[in-house]
């Protein structure tokens, strides 16, 4: 679509009455400004749509004349879609400036040559010609019940801790990263913080990578917090168009957000590689409020954020201890030789065949990790020979979900799988087991999360931590310090029983 | 540093791995589109084809060289004779259906280049004064913000002579066979002055090949304005 400027506004080219000269609006240098006129009767079902919002006119079911009017009266805003710098595009809503990301076509909305993102096109296409709409007249009001949270259980001092920060952190609409071992309780470290923001009025969102978690999350908040209104949001969910003050969402559905959160918390953001990374920080500053708290959540920050950490330029609280105060399992190093030669030979490291017999023989159940899935084909056959049972797990598995429920029921005594289950998962009395840890898709963070699946559970708090290598490297090392580290802290902290 | 630029799959957006030989270090390398395991989940149409439609031909749907459903569009007496042959690439399946979806749906115009080496293949041994892409009616046109089908015939290279318009109509394929072949024609000849159709060799391009319907239909209007023959190319069969 392409637009007019006729007395300082902008006009669609459908809406026009007299032929002039009409732009992509990528191409148009200024956007005008329009006050808002506030005796304007707005339409409040577009209200609730767009609040918060950056959509697509494909995305609304209004009317272009009705978009128009509320544009003219100042209640919402089209930004560009694509910016063009030189001869260097980004994409406004993901922010992608990459330009392998970029392509052209010819467009027959506004007949030139549109450049397109293909980032963020499984989100509707945003091309030169598109608008971005936001609403920028008043937001919803929302009676806010008294005593809005309802959950009786009890807090470690560790959580306890972290949750006043949270707590301070949200009222002063400050930035804060909450370091929590795998295992500590990190969710009801946010009920009171949450809380305070609801009753303030203020908008709240829980973003997290993975739509597995987002389904866990909403009915536990949904029952802490039984009158509110929570959105649930991941690719596919129904409530994308409602409008809540908590909303819980796959990281990627904040790219549909403009300026909506006053306080956005983010769970694991280690869980990206660094090129979506910049998509997720992208993503975080567009769907924030300008003045805002930014609640960051994981076990296992970046080599980058922990030295933010160390030096003071970065707000943080850590919670060294798991919840039942036992220690974090330490990490043993085995050297395992070169197993991918053995395996070629179809046969096993004997150190992991004879851990894996132990395992067997004294029934208890075990994850092992492997860096690739073809090297984790020739090994289930292996595997097999001593337990008919075993199984394996990888991303693109159709059996994944079935498996991992066959593992809780104790079917599966032993379970291969790629880093797919380094983190989210949690199996009550289980040892872990890494082949080839020296490999580079194990990372620091991903050993420290594969470590963190061990002694989950209060009734069974030890558990076995072996990497098995063919060379230390860094990140192994790395790894077993940290948790050695967040130990030392949770004693000298006392936080953990003798 | 490296001195190959990362190439990214068109499909999956992979990097692709480099095929590094004295012609790629001396010659420039040749752009790759699709990543190899992306490429090997694309099933070609081969063995024994019908040479009506180019579908795979099985055992209990033939007779002769030609399945059942070419037959009964050449018994037909409105419809037999109007298609003189299709060709198309690959097997529907999944794959091919998700890619399809990517392009036209969400309008990935530039997935069109993937099909780029097999359309010239399988058009190189073979010529046709014009290549024509099956329209979109406007409403859809301004929808999609590109046909698909015209895409296809540029990104290859090639020149397409839009000859076709297409009156708006419910979405094909929402439809049954029956009521796809019952259908009032949907196209139209845009201008017939310009082009001069007398005895010339039409080549239709279209992504699906489904029952035939659509490519029938427009072969119908071209014939009436004096084409002499009408081929037909699908990404999909």
């Amino acid at each position: 679509m392409k637009f007019a400027i006729e007395e300082k506004k902008l006009i669609p080219a459908p809406l026009l009455l007299t032929p002039q000269e009409t732009y992509p609006i990528s191409k148009l240098n200024l956007l005008p400004e329009i006050p808002l006129d506030s005796s304007f009767s707005f339409n409040s079902q577009l209200q609730h749509y767009l609040t918060g919002k950056q959509l697509l006119l494909d995305d609304l079911p209004f009317s272009l004349n009705d978009i128009q009017q509320h544009y003219e009266k100042g209640y919402l805003i089209y930004r560009k879609g694509i910016e063009r710098v030189g001869d260097k595009n980004q994409c406004l809503r993901c922010g992608t400036k990459d330009s392998r990301w970029f392509a052209e076509f010819p467009c027959s909305r506004c007949g030139e040559t549109c450049t397109y993102c293909r980032q963020c096109l499984m989100m509707g296409r945003v091309s030169s010609c598109t608008p971005l709409i936001s609403w920028t007249g008043p937001i919803p009001k929302e009676e806010v019940p008294l005593n809005l949270l309802d959950w009786s259980g009890t807090l470690s001092p560790g959580q306890s801790e972290a949750s006043s920060r949270v707590v301070t952190a949200v009222n002063q609409s400050d930035e804060l990263l909450v370091w929590a071992v795998c295992g500590a309780g990190k969710t009801e470290v946010l009920f009171k913080g949450i809380e305070h923001a609801l009753t303030q009025g203020k908008r709240v969102c829980i973003a997290t990578p993975r739509t597995d978690v987002v389904l866990e999350l909403t009915p536990r908040l949904k029952a802490v917090f039984p009158q509110m209104n929570v959105a649930s949001l991941y690719g596919g969910s129904e409530d994308r168009h409602t409008y809540a003050p908590l909303t819980i969402a796959t990281t990627h559905q904040l790219l549909r957000f403009y300026q909506a959160f006053d306080t956005l918390i983010v769970d694991e953001v280690d869980a990206f590689p660094y090129s979506i990374d910049e998509t997720l920080q992208y993503a975080v500053k567009q769907a924030k409020k300008p003045h805002s708290a930014l609640i960051y959540l994981t076990a296992t920050p970046s080599r980058n954020w922990q030295r933010e950490c160390r030096i003071g330029k970065r707000a943080f609280v850590t919670i060294p201890a798991r919840y039942h105060r036992k220690p974090l399992p330490v990490p043993k190093f085995v050297w395992c030789g070169n197993w991918e030669k053995r395996l070629a030979q179809k046969r096993l490291p004997a150190n992991l065949l004879a851990w894996t017999k132990r395992r067997l023989a004294a029934n208890k159940q075990a994850l092992i990790f492997v860096p690739k899935i073809d090297s984790m084909d020739k090994m289930l056959p292996l595997f097999q020979k001593l337990h008919p049972q075993i199984e394996s797990v990888h991303a693109e598995d159709p059996d994944r979900k079935e498996k991992v429920m066959r593992m809780r029921n104790k079917e599966i005594p032993i379970l291969l799988t790629t880093t797919i289950l380094e983190r989210g998962v949690t199996f009550a009395n289980i040892d872990v087991a890494v082949l080839g840890a020296e490999d580079q898709v194990f990372a620091e963070s991903a050993l420290v999360q594969i470590a963190g699946r061990a002694g989950r559970s209060a009734q069974f708090p030890s558990g076995e931590v072996i990497f098995f290598h063919y060379g230390k490297s860094e990140a192994m090392v790395r790894a077993r310090n940290q948790i050695i580290a967040m130990n030392k802290e949770a004693t000298q902290r006392g936080m953990l029983d003798k | 540093m490296s001195l190959f630029a990362d190439q990214y799959c068109l499909i999956c957006h992979g990097v692709i791995d480099p095929v590094i030989s004295w012609s790629s270090v001396i010659l420039p390398t040749e752009e790759m589109d699709v990543c190899k395991s992306c490429q090997q989940r694309f099933k070609p149409l081969c063995g024994e084809l019908c040479r009506g439609c180019g579908r795979v031909l099985s055992t209990d749907y033939r007779s002769g060289d030609q399945c059942f459903d070419c037959i009964r569009w050449e018994e037909d007496a409105e419809w037999g004779g109007l298609l003189a042959q299709n060709f198309s690439l690959y097997e529907y399946n999944d794959f091919l259906k998700e890619v399809i979806a990517t392009f036209k749906y969400r309008g990935d115009y530039r997935l069109a280049r993937v099909f780029k080496p097999g359309i010239l293949k399988t058009l190189e041994s073979r010529t046709f004064d014009l290549i024509v892409p099956i329209p979109l009616s406007e409403e859809r046109l301004y929808e999609r913000g590109f046909n698909q089908t015209e895409a296809l015939i540029l990104e290859a290279g090639l020149q397409p002579t839009k000859l076709l318009s297409r009156i708006h109509s419910e979405k094909q394929s929402k439809k049954s066979r029956s009521e796809r072949i019952h259908l009032p024609q949907v196209f139209r000849i845009r201008d017939t002055d310009s082009v001069p159709l007398e005895d010339k060799t039409v080549l239709l391009i279209d992504d699906i090949y489904t029952t035939g319907s659509t490519l029938r239909h427009a072969a119908k209007v071209l014939q009436e304005h004096g084409v002499y023959k009408v081929f037909s190319f699908t990404i999909a069969r």
